[in-house]
């Protein structure tokens, strides 16, 4: 989906650089990024250095950024182009699913989708560039771009320690990390679900997306929350920001 | 940045937070947090960390440090100069986000869960 809206854009001067952000690296986004062929810089980020640097906390997020180097538009949530090829799909459902998938599906539908203002605003900054209302001045984007409070940076420092273990292969060493993270920066869907999708739970090409306790061992969760009893906590309705023209 | 001794080079405390050490103080952009003297070719981490107020936690089991980014301004972004992004590609080969200059850029983050 987003290779095509880049091929559109490219002749007008515009470069998608997609980064996936995952602590298993190449391994993590490899089946993905080869089944995009992408044409553009596809990117990994094995340490969520797109979270330190431009305060990323979900994902799709996008940041822009202008021909002179400066950022436009602070991380915000970045929903696929209208019209898609196909309905994105994760791979290999079973046919059977399990209730924690219907369970988790039936709250994605309820996350909201700004589709169209954002594409919208793309658009807009690509014809019109800094005349653009959608382009940001400098002071709107620092002030726009994300809280980042002691705690939260202190947050950072224990994540990276995180994926810097899990590197090594220490992930009980690391799951202490992520928990501090998790504490310290309560916002940021992506350390959550970063650390939930490496603890299984389900055998098979969709352990990763299970994020939560297993229905065979459920005390053996090693985190506060997982992704089903977060969403519902918070409301499916608040998961994803609302676009701010 | 994680580090496992807290005298470094100081290229390496420079590359690993995205401040350059320079007279005037640490800068990244066009922000400078000012330093009580121009830090020399190796730095006390620890030291340098305190004064432009960045987080450091120490893992004692592995002997590791990690220098978090600063929150001096409360936001994430200390300017709206975009820093030099370098990430490897699936082949391990490195990309210079700086090397767009020219174009514009979305960068585009997502996830494989």
């Amino acid at each position: 989906m987003w290779r095509k809206l880049r091929d559109e854009l490219h002749p007008k001067g515009v470069e998608l650089v997609t980064v996936g952000l995952d602590a298993l690296g190449a391994e993590g986004c490899r089946p993905f990024i080869e089944a995009a062929e992408p044409t553009h810089p596809s990117l990994i980020d094995q340490h969520h250095v797109l979270a330190r640097l431009f305060g990323v906390i979900n994902i799709p997020s996008s940041i822009w950024i202008d021909e002179a180097g400066m950022i436009v538009r602070p991380a915000e949530v970045a929903p696929a182009p209208p019209k898609p090829d196909a309905p994105s799909a994760p791979p290999d459902m079973p046919a059977e699913m399990p209730g924690r998938f219907k369970a988790m599906m039936s709250e994605v539908v309820n996350m909201p989708n700004d589709t169209e203002p954002y594409h919208e605003a793309l658009n807009d900054w690509v014809e019109k560039g800094a005349d653009s209302d959608y382009a940001l001045s400098p002071e709107q984007v620092v002030e726009r771009s994300r809280p980042r409070t002691a705690d939260i940076a202190r947050g950072h420092a224990h994540f990276e320690l995180a994926t810097h273990l899990e590197t090594r292969g220490d992930h009980e060493a690391a799951v202490g990390h992520y928990r501090e993270a998790h504490r310290l920066v309560p916002n940021s869907w992506t350390f959550r679900r970063q650390a939930w999708s490496l603890e299984g739970g389900i055998d098979g090409p969709m352990t990763r997306f299970w994020q939560g306790p297993s229905d065979t061992d459920p005390d053996a969760w090693p985190y506060e929350g997982d992704w089903l009893t977060d969403i519902r906590r918070e409301g499916a309705e608040n998961y994803n920001e609302r676009f701010k023209a | 940045m994680i580090i496992d001794n807290l005298t470094i080079d100081k290229d390496a405390f420079e590359a690993g937070t995205g401040w350059q050490l320079k007279a005037e103080g640490a800068c990244k952009g066009d922000v400078c947090i000012p330093l009580p003297g121009e830090p020399g070719s190796t730095v006390d981490a620890q030291q340098l960390a305190d004064l432009m107020g960045l987080p450091v936690v120490h893992d004692k089991a592995h002997g590791l440090w990690s220098i978090g980014p600063e929150s001096t301004g409360a936001r994430a972004l200390t300017t709206a100069q975009a820093p030099d992004l370098q990430l490897p590609d699936l082949d391990g080969n490195v990309f210079h986000l700086a090397s767009l200059t020219g174009q514009k850029v979305i960068v585009y983050a997502w996830a494989p869960y």
